[in-house]
């Protein structure tokens, strides 16, 4: 019988199998960020201990950082002190103990996921852990990548391994050609819709078929950066000549070292006969634009449906509709086109990347920011995604439509900077969670594609058509 | 050694309840591992925005919430849904249920990277059936009542009315009790990581460059 992709990626890290069903697996690849690690240097420090292998460390702030910030500006300009103190932070301890780190002022500096792949940081068949979520976005890579809390964090940098148990094989199958207007995002919330949040808990889900194979990286990394939303920490891509195309175009390696790991990147793949625990089959050609509604990533409708009614769901869903109803100031069978937005986020680790800058810039060529709009915000994911919507122009279609040109980071994803909603803001964003406050104490979020946003902004609602 | 745990059991009748709502984003910018007991729920716990740093002394309190009534405030039992836990990776969100005075959280289902935290930081994550979860809903949500986690044996009881076994693996139950310290466990692994690596290193040199 063969093997998964999950399964070979787990055999090739596997040091040892403790007798109580846990394993012990070596990390290749460590990002870090300001918000989940200085607990961890602390507890580093108090047990006296180094890094195990310093060069696996790859160090940014990308949480707490202005975005409004300019190119001379210093981590001493952050304005809220406990924001600024944990960026001091992240500097001390990478300068402390030599680790890498694109810091405040690097062009290079970004979200942490998007710029691993960027800088070639991010390479077919690593393991690859942070203290984030989101991790499961180098999963598109054919990585072995997941999201680990403070206390790993400190056990990574310590050991070099991680204690974890083996995840269940779980497969989708996306398979036919997507409607004009549909993009990845749109993909990834009707997945996460048809199987809840936590359809995918205890497995490592893996994307294949025919829709997979045609996307581009990009495409594949907003699908696996929202694996988490659908409960599975792991998600991820068999690699193709996709895969090893974008690898060489962003790695620093030498030819004759990146040829030899080719062959061994070819080999990434699901083999024919392997067996999943879990598989399910998905025809991407009738799925419409999708957007949230309510306060968890799988409360989404189609973009042209009404709320549903609470009265269709079991009796013990029907509470935490009503309490999402409530908290989100919707009705049953209500239209999302009624829903007056104040706010629009383009940007977040889900969809910062150029592809989906292009996607809403496309559709705000000569178009003008909706009067009701009062702030529309679009934050590039990297330096380089920020140079290189520049050089093609984009950032002026945005300015020219009114939305903000900001400088790169996590931003009102998660409003941990200045970049939040107001109490009772109703905001469209590219973001990935539409969870109570997430944005901002009271804030409304509704998750949809860049497109979708886009639209949103010139419209200053949902609109009835595409 | 922690092997029994006894208390109050509030129960917060909600499925996928999420680490933003656990802990918002805003008491994340702390540097410490401790000191978060007056931020837990704070969105629902308070009728005002917090910042970090403010105490609970100087918030507009949700008497509506139940853990700001007594004999709650001093539950050391959470119950809940489907789902508890789900969302971001943040440690803080087990670090404020352990700050609060949260020893045990009962749920059928949790979010898999907060149920892996959880172990490390001595709260029990216990996962039970659905029928189980109705059945302890259905006696603490009325009156308070006070159940007991034997974690040895396995078992939650309430006085002679009711005995729940769990499943818990023995290495996960030894955790809660003994409070291990891991990084010192696997560092007896050394030689064996060494060995690893160098052997990784010699067959995939591009991931050491």
């Amino acid at each position: 019988m063969g093997y998964t992709i999950y399964d070979k990626l787990w055999n090739e890290h596997l040091i040892r199998s403790y007798d109580d069903g846990d394993s012990l697996i070596y990390i290749d690849r460590h990002f870090l960020h300001e918000v989940t690690s200085p607990q961890a240097f602390e507890g580093l420090k108090k047990k006296s201990l180094k890094p195990w292998r310093i060069n696996a460390n790859i160090a940014t702030p990308d949480h707490n950082v202005p975005t409004t910030r300019g190119n001379e500006f210093s981590i001493e300009n952050i304005e809220d002190n406990i924001s600024k103190l944990q960026v001091v932070e992240l500097d001390k301890n990478c300068n402390d103990f030599g680790i890498k780190q694109f810091n405040i002022n690097s062009n290079n500096q970004g979200i942490v996921h998007v710029i691993g792949p960027e800088l070639g940081l991010t390479l077919p068949g690593m393991s690859i852990v942070c203290g984030d979520s989101h991790t499961s976005t180098h999963g598109a890579f054919g990585c072995l990548a997941m999201g680990i809390g403070t206390s790993e964090v400190e056990h990574v940098l310590a050991t070099q391994s991680l204690k974890v148990r083996k995840l269940k094989n779980m497969r989708i199958n996306f398979e036919g050609s997507i409607q004009e207007g549909v993009s990845s995002k749109d993909i990834i919330l009707y997945l996460i819709r048809t199987i809840g949040t936590a359809g995918g808990t205890g497995y490592a889900v893996e994307f294949a078929g025919s829709y997979i194979r045609n996307i581009s990286m990009e495409a594949r990394m907003t699908i696996c950066n929202m694996s988490i939303e659908a409960g599975a920490k792991v998600g991820l891509v068999s690699v193709d000549d996709k895969t090893i195309e974008y690898v060489k175009k962003h790695s620093n390696l030498e030819a004759n070292l990146i040829n030899d790991a080719i062959k061994k990147w070819k080999n990434l793949t699901t083999d024919k006969d392997a067996m999943f625990d879990k598989e399910i089959d998905i025809d991407v050609s009738k799925i419409n634009p999708q957007v949230s509604w309510g306060t968890s990533p799988e409360m989404v409708i189609d973009f042209n449906e009404k709320i549903p009614p609470s009265s269709i769901f079991s009796a013990e869903k029907r509470k935490s509709l009503d309490l999402a109803k409530n908290y989100m100031g919707l009705s049953d069978n209500q239209e999302l086109s009624d829903l007056d937005f104040d706010k629009v986020f383009i940007g977040s680790c889900t969809n910062s990347r150029i592809e989906d800058l292009r996607e809403a810039a496309e559709v705000l060529k000569g178009q003008k920011v909706s009067e009701n709009i009062h702030e529309a915000i679009v934050v590039p994911g990297s330096g380089m995604v920020k140079e290189q919507a520049e050089k093609e122009g984009i950032h002026k279609i945005f300015i020219d439509a009114g939305f903000q040109w900001r400088a790169p980071g996590c931003s009102m994803c998660l409003g941990m900077n200045p970049d939040q909603l107001s109490p009772y803001e109703r905001c469209a964003s590219t973001s990935n969670r539409n969870f109570e406050g997430r944005q901002g104490n009271l804030g409304r979020t509704h998750l949809m594609s860049p497109k979708m946003a886009a639209l949103t902004a010139i419209n200053g609602r949902i609109v009835k058509e595409i | 050694m922690k092997d029994f745990i006894e208390g109050i059991v509030a129960p917060i009748d909600r499925d996928n309840i999420d680490t933003d709502q656990i802990i918002p984003t805003e008491y994340l910018k702390s540097i410490k591992k401790f000191g978060y007991e007056d931020y837990l729920f704070d969105g629902w716990r308070y009728k005002d925005q917090g910042r970090l740093g403010i105490k609970k002394a100087e918030r507009k309190i949700n008497h509506e919430f139940i853990l700001n009534n007594s004999p709650y405030d001093e539950s050391k039992v959470l119950l809940t849904r489907d789902n508890f836990g789900c969302g971001s990776s943040r440690e803080h969100a087990v670090w404020a249920l352990r700050d609060f005075g949260i020893e045990v959280v009962i749920a059928s289902s949790f979010g898999d990277i907060f149920y892996n935290n959880c172990f490390k930081n001595g709260v029990l994550p216990l996962k039970l059936k659905k029928t189980e979860i109705e059945e302890l809903f259905s006696l603490s949500t009325d009156n308070p009542v006070t159940i007991s986690v034997n974690i040895k044996d396995k078992v939650i009881l309430f006085k002679d009315k009711l005995s729940i076994y769990f499943d818990l693996d023995d290495n996960l139950a030894e955790r809660i009790i003994y409070g291990l310290d891991e990084i010192d466990i696997t560092l007896k692994d050394s030689k064996l990581i060494k060995k690893f690596e160098e052997h990784r290193k010699e067959n995939n040199p591009w991931i050491f460059e």
